[in-house]
C-alpha cells in the first residue's frame, strides 16, 4: 500500500536525511507523503528538524540524503523560485519598502504577467483575505493580524498549489491566534490548496490540521489525525506533547490481547491498554488523561482501583483541577466539568479513583 | 441610573465617598475653560513646575559639554563666520578720510579735493604713530595691488611735513622746541600743578590732561592733535607731556591755526611768542596736504585707488564673498575678475566633482565588503571587520605617505608595471601630484567611513525578505535588485552624506598628494589662513563652502528623506 500512495502522493518526502556539520543528523530517515489538498501539520519541540523539513521542502536547504518529490517529479535540484511552492514566514518578511499591492505584485511581475491582470489577481486576493482597502498602504502601517492576512494573501496569489507556512501565527496575540487559525483553515478549504504548517504549538496543530506530524529527535514520531493523536498516542512521547497527560511507572504483570495487568512501583495493580509493550516483565509507563480518571468508580467487579490522597484543589471556571497524591505521584491531575452536583475537594481527602482500562495507555518506558 | 431618574425622590445626594462624585471634582475646570488641580490652581501650570526640576537636572547634566562646545566650537565658528563680512578697519584707521570722502564721487574721474587729504594726513600721522597704518594697507592691497606700499611710505613720510613746519617755528623762536611751554600753552594751571608733582618712581597714575580755557576755541586744530598727541604719550608711553616735545603734527596744526584765527586777543601764558608766531607765518614756507601727498607718491591722485578706499570703509563688505566667487568689488560695483586671476570658481568645481568622485568610488568599493560583513558568519565576519577597521588605528600622515611610495612614478606601482612590460621604463604613469592620485589616495582614507554604516543597516535586512523574494519566483539577481538593495540604500545614504561631507572639507591627503591640480578648496582656505594672512577671504570660502555642505544636505533630505538615513540599528 506503501507504494501506491508514496506514487500518487503531491508531496512526498522519501528517506530523506539532513546534516549540518557532517556528524549529526539533524533530520533522520524522513518518510512522509501528503495527498492533494491535505493540511499536514509539523509539530514539535524546537530543535526536533520540523523546520528543515520545511526549508528543504521550500528549497533554502539541500537534502543530504533521499528525495524529496513534489507532484511526482524529483524537485532535489530545482532552485526554490522554480518550485511555485507559496511561503509564509514567521515575521511575514513582506517588503517594507513596497505597497501591500506591490508586495502582491511581486510574485506575478517577476512571472512576467501583464499589468491589468495582475491588478486583477492582487485585488480578488486582497478581497479574499478581506484587506481589499489596504493595497495602497505599507506594511509597517499594518497592526500584526493585517500583516498576516497580507503574508498569506502574498503566497496564494500565484495560485501555488503548495503552500508553506512556517509559524505564521507565532507573533500575535491568543485571541487573534485564535481567529487566523480559523481563517487559514477555511482559505485552505477554499482554495484547496495543499498545506504544510510548522508550529509548536499543539493547540493549533489540533485546531488546524488534518493530519499531524509529531517531529522529535529529527524522526516523525506519530503521524495521524488530531483525534487518534491526542487520544491513541503511539508512544510515550506523543502521549506527552499532545495534551495533559497523567503517568505511572510500573512493570507488565500479565499480558494478553488488549488488556494487560501492570504491577506499579509501589506494588499497586492497575489495567492498562498495551500499545507499545510487548512481553510480561517489560519496563512500561502507563499514560490517562486527566478527564478519563473517575472518582469513586463503579467499573465491574474485576476492576482495580486505587487509593488518592487531595492535595490541592483548582477551581478554573468550567472545569475544576484537582490533583492528587497516587502511587507515589504528587502531580496526578484529575480534571472534572463543572456540575451542580460534582463534589469539591478539599486537601487531605482520601478517595478512590480509577478508570476504564482501554483509557490507560501502557507505553514505552524511555 | 435609569431608576433614579424615573423616580426624583430617591435621587439621593451623592456622598463624599461616591467614585462619580470624585471624578467630576477633579474634573475641575476654570471659567476660561483650562484645566484645573486638585487644589484650584491651573493643570497646565502644575504641570510645568513638576516639569521644571527635571529640565534643570537635564541641563546641569548637558551644561559642561554645552559650555565645552560653545566656546571651543561654535563661539570660534561664528567668529570666523563674522570675519567673512567684518571690514570696520578702513573706517576705524582713517575715520576722518572715510567722512571726508563721502562727498566725493568716483564717477567725477578725477581726485577728491584738498579736505580729504587734509582728513588723510590727520588720520594716517595717528595710524603712523599707532603703527597700524600698514595693515590698512595689507588689507586694500587685497582689493587693489600696490596700496600696501603707498600706505607703508606715506607713513614713514608723513612725519617730513610737519617737520618743514617746526624748523621755521624753532628758528623763529627756539622757546617753540620746549616741551614745558606747550604744556603751559595748552593745560590748565590745575593739571600743570600736578603733573609737576607727578613722578614716575611713584607709581601713581598720570593725571587727567586738562585743557587751558579757551585755547580750543583759539587754536582747535592745534587743541585736536595735541590732544591726540597727549592721549598717546599717556596709554602707549607712560610719559608727561612735560618731558616730552610735541609731534611735528602740532606744528602743521599750529601752521594752519594761525593762518586762520586772529590770535591778538589772547593773554594767557606765552602770548607774546604765540603773537610773534601769528606775525611771521604769513612768510612761512608752505605746502597742501594734497601737494605733500603727491610729492611722495603720484599715485595718491589716482581716483582708483580713491574709490578703493571709498568702496571698502562701511563696517561690513561683501568684498570678501566676491573674491571667492571670482569676482572683485569695484568703485564701480561688483565685476568679474579677469580671466587669469579666477581659481575659486574652478576649485569649488573640481573639488565638488573629486568628492563626489570618492564617493561613487568609496560605494563600488564597499558595497561588497559591507555585504560580506553582513551576511557572513560571526567569526569570519569579525576578522573582516578588524581588516576594515586596521586603517583607523594607523596615523593617516603614514597611510597618505604610504600612497606616494606606491604612486610615484619610481614608486611600486610602476615599478612592478615596467617588470611586467606592459609599461614602458620611459613613460612611467603619472599617478600622483594630480587628481587621480588624491581621488585613490582619499578613497583609502574615506573607505571605512562609508563600510561602517553600510554594514550597520545591512546587517538589520533579515535573510527572510531575500528568501521570501526567492519563493515568491525571484532569481537570486532580482531578489537582490527588488528587495535586498532598496532595503540598503538607506546604509548608502548615510555612508555617502557621511564620506562627500567629510571629503569637501578633506586638507591633509591632498595636500600631500594632490600636487596642483588634486588640491581642494580646502588648501586654498588653509593657504589664506596661514600664508596670506587674509583670514576674512578665508572665513569667505569656508563659509561658502559649508554653505554648499548645507544645500545638499537640505537637497539630499528633500530628495531622498533623512529619516532614510540611518547609522545602525
Amino acid at each position: 500500500m506503501a507504494q501506491t500512495a508514496e506514487n500518487d502522493a503531491f508531496v512526498a518526502f522519501e528517506r530523506v536525511q539532513k546534516s549540518y556539520d557532517g556528524e549529526t543528523l539533524v533530520v533522520k530517515d524522513l518518510n512522509l507523503a501528503m495527498p492533494k489538498g491535505e493540511f499536514l501539520t509539523m509539530l514539535g519541540p524546537s530543535g526536533s528538524g520540523k523546520t528543515t523539513c520545511l526549508m528543504m521542502l521550500a528549497g533554502f536547504e539541500t537534502a543530504t540524503h533521499g528525495e524529496i518529490r513534489l507532484g511526482g517529479q524529483s524537485i532535489n535540484n530545482i532552485p526554490p523560485h522554480k518550485r511555485g511552492i507559496g511561503m509564509v514566514f514567521q515575521n511575514y518578511a513582506l517588503f517594507p519598502h513596497m505597497t501591500v499591492a506591490e508586495n502582491l505584485s511581486f510574485p506575478l511581475e517577476v512571472r512576467g504577467m501583464g499589468k491589468a491582470e495582475r491588478e486583477k489577481k492582487v485585488k480578488r486576493a486582497l478581497e479574499m483575505v478581506q484587506m481589499g482597502r489596504f493595497g495602497g498602504r505599507r506594511p509597517a502601517q499594518l497592526s500584526g493580524g493585517q500583516q498576516q492576512r497580507i503574508a498569506l494573501a502574498r503566497a496564494l496569489v500565484f495560485e501555488a498549489e503548495l503552500v508553506l507556512m512556517d509559524e505564521p501565527l507565532g507573533a500575535l496575540d491568543k485571541q487573534l491566534r485564535e481567529h487566523m487559525q480559523f481563517e487559514i483553515k477555511r482559505i485552505a478549504d477554499d482554495l484547496g490548496i495543499t498545506v504544510v504548517y510548522v508550529t509548536h504549538d499543539q493547540t493549533e496543530a489540533l485546531t488546524m490540521s488534518d493530519r499531524v506530524a509529531v517531529f522529535d529527535d529529527g524522526r516523525i514520531q506519530q503521524l495521524a489525525p488530531p483525534d487518534e493523536l491526542y487520544e491513541a498516542p503511539k508512544n510515550s512521547f506523543v502521549a506527552q506533547f499532545i495534551g495533559e497527560n497523567n503517568t505511572l511507572e510500573g512493570r507488565i504483570e500479565e499480558i494478553g490481547g488488549n488488556r494487560c495487568t501492570v504491577r506499579l512501583d509501589t506494588g499497586d495493580i492497575i489495567d492498562a491498554n498495551p500499545v507499545n509493550v510487548k512481553n510480561k516483565g517489560d519496563r512500561t509507563r502507563v499514560s490517562i488523561r486527566p478527564e478519563r480518571v473517575e472518582f469513586n468508580p463503579d467499573l465491574g467487579p474485576e476492576a482495580h482501583t486505587l487509593k488518592a490522597e487531595v492535595k490541592e484543589f483548582i477551581y478554573m471556571g468550567d472545569v475544576f483541577r484537582t490533583r492528587l497524591s497516587v502511587a507515589g505521584n504528587d502531580d496526578f491531575i484529575v480534571k472534572t466539568r463543572n456540575r451542580a452536583d460534582q463534589h469539591r475537594f478539599s486537601p487531605g481527602e482520601r478517595i478512590t479513583i480509577g478508570w476504564l482500562p482501554e483509557d490507560c495507555r501502557a507505553l514505552d518506558a524511555s | 441610573m435609569s431608576d433614579a431618574t424615573a423616580d426624583p425622590n430617591k435621587v439621593e445626594a451623592p456622598t463624599p465617598d461616591d467614585p462619580l462624585a470624585q471624578a467630576k471634582a477633579l474634573d475641575n475646570r476654570d471659567a476660561s475653560g483650562r484645566m484645573l488641580a486638585a487644589d484650584g490652581t491651573p493643570l497646565k501650570r502644575q504641570l510645568a513646575k513638576s516639569l521644571r526640576v527635571q529640565k534643570i537636572r537635564a541641563l546641569m547634566l548637558i551644561a559642561p559639554l554645552l559650555i565645552f562646545v560653545l566656546l571651543t566650537f561654535i563661539a570660534p565658528i561664528a567668529d570666523m563666520l563674522f570675519r567673512s563680512v567684518e571690514n570696520q578697519i578702513v573706517s576705524e584707521t582713517l575715520p576722518e578720510t572715510v567722512e571726508a570722502l563721502e562727498d566725493w564721487d568716483y564717477e567725477s574721474g578725477e581726485a577728491p579735493g584738498e579736505p580729504v587729504y587734509d582728513a588723510l594726513y590727520n588720520d594716517l600721522f595717528l595710524a603712523a604713530e599707532y603703527k597700524n597704518h600698514t595693515r590698512l594697507g595689507t588689507r586694500l592691497n587685497y582689493e587693489l595691488t600696490g596700496v600696501s606700499s603707498l600706505f607703508r611710505q606715506a607713513g614713514r613720510d608723513v612725519e617730513d611735513r610737519g617737520e618743514a613746519y617746526l624748523d621755521q617755528f624753532e628758528e623763529l623762536n627756539d622757546q617753540w622746541e620746549d616741551e614745558v611751554v606747550w604744556a603751559e600753552l595748552m593745560g590748565s594751571d590745575e593739571w600743570l600743578e600736578a603733573q609737576r608733582a607727578w613722578s614716575e618712581d611713584s607709581g601713581d597714575r598720570l593725571p587727567r590732561f586738562q585743557l587751558r580755557e579757551g585755547v580750543a576755541a583759539l587754536l582747535p586744530e592745534t587743541t585736536r592733535s595735541f590732544l591726540n598727541f597727549v592721549e598717546f604719550i599717556r596709554t602707549e608711553d607712560r610719559e608727561s607731556p612735560l618731558d616730552e616735545e610735541p609731534w611735528s603734527r602740532v606744528y602743521t596744526a599750529l601752521y594752519t591755526d594761525l593762518m586762520n584765527n586772529d590770535v591778538s586777543a589772547y593773554s594767557g601764558p606765552h602770548a607774546e611768542l604765540l603773537q610773534e608766531a601769528a606775525a611771521a607765518v604769513p612768510d612761512f614756507e608752505t605746502q597742501t596736504t594734497k601737494e605733500f601727498f603727491l610729492s611722495v607718491d603720484d599715485d595718491w591722485a589716482d581716483p582708483e585707488l580713491w574709490g578703493t578706499i571709498q568702496a571698502f570703509s562701511p563696517d561690513y563688505t561683501s568684498g570678501y564673498f566676491l573674491s571667492a566667487v571670482d569676482m572683485q568689488k569695484t568703485p564701480e560695483g561688483a565685476a568679474l575678475r579677469n580671466e587669469d586671476e579666477r581659481i575659486y570658481g574652478l576649485l569649488f568645481k573640481r573639488t565638488m566633482f573629486m568628492s563626489l568622485m570618492i564617493t561613487f568610488s568609496c560605494i563600488l568599493l564597499g558595497y561588497p565588503i559591507a555585504y560580506l560583513l553582513a551576511n557572513l558568519p560571526a567569526r569570519t565576519a569579525n576578522l573582516l571587520m578588524i581588516l576594515v577597521l586596521l586603517p583607523f588605528w594607523t596615523s593617516l600622515l603614514v597611510r597618505t605617505s604610504a600612497w606616494k611610495v606606491m604612486l610615484q612614478q619610481q614608486g611600486v606601482i610602476n615599478d612592478v608595471l615596467v617588470w611586467l612590460g606592459l609599461v614602458g621604463d620611459g613613460s612611467r604613469l603619472v599617478m600622483i601630484n594630480n587628481q587621480f592620485g588624491t581621488i585613490v589616495a582619499m578613497t583609502h582614507i574615506l573607505l571605512p567611513f562609508m563600510i561602517l554604516p553600510m554594514y550597520s543597516v545591512m546587517s538589520t535586512i533579515p535573510p527572510t525578505y531575500v528568501r521570501a523574494a526567492r519563493s515568491l519566483g525571484a532569481t537570486n539577481m532580482t531578489a537582490f535588485r527588488r528587495v535586498y538593495f532598496p532595503q540598503s540604500v538607506p546604509g548608502i545614504g548615510a555612508g555617502s552624506i557621511l564620506v562627500f561631507i567629510l571629503a569637501i572639507g578633506y586638507y591633509i591627503t591632498p595636500e600631500i598628494v594632490g600636487g596642483t591640480t588634486g588640491t581642494f578648496i580646502s588648501n586654498r582656505i588653509a593657504y589664506h589662513i596661514s600664508s596670506s594672512l587674509n583670514w576674512g577671504l578665508a572665513a569667505a570660502l569656508g563659509t561658502i563652502l559649508l554653505a554648499v555642505v548645507l544645500i545638499l544636505y537640505w537637497a539630499y533630505d528633500r530628495i531622498v528623506g533623512i529619516d532614510n538615513v540611518k547609522l545602525g540599528g
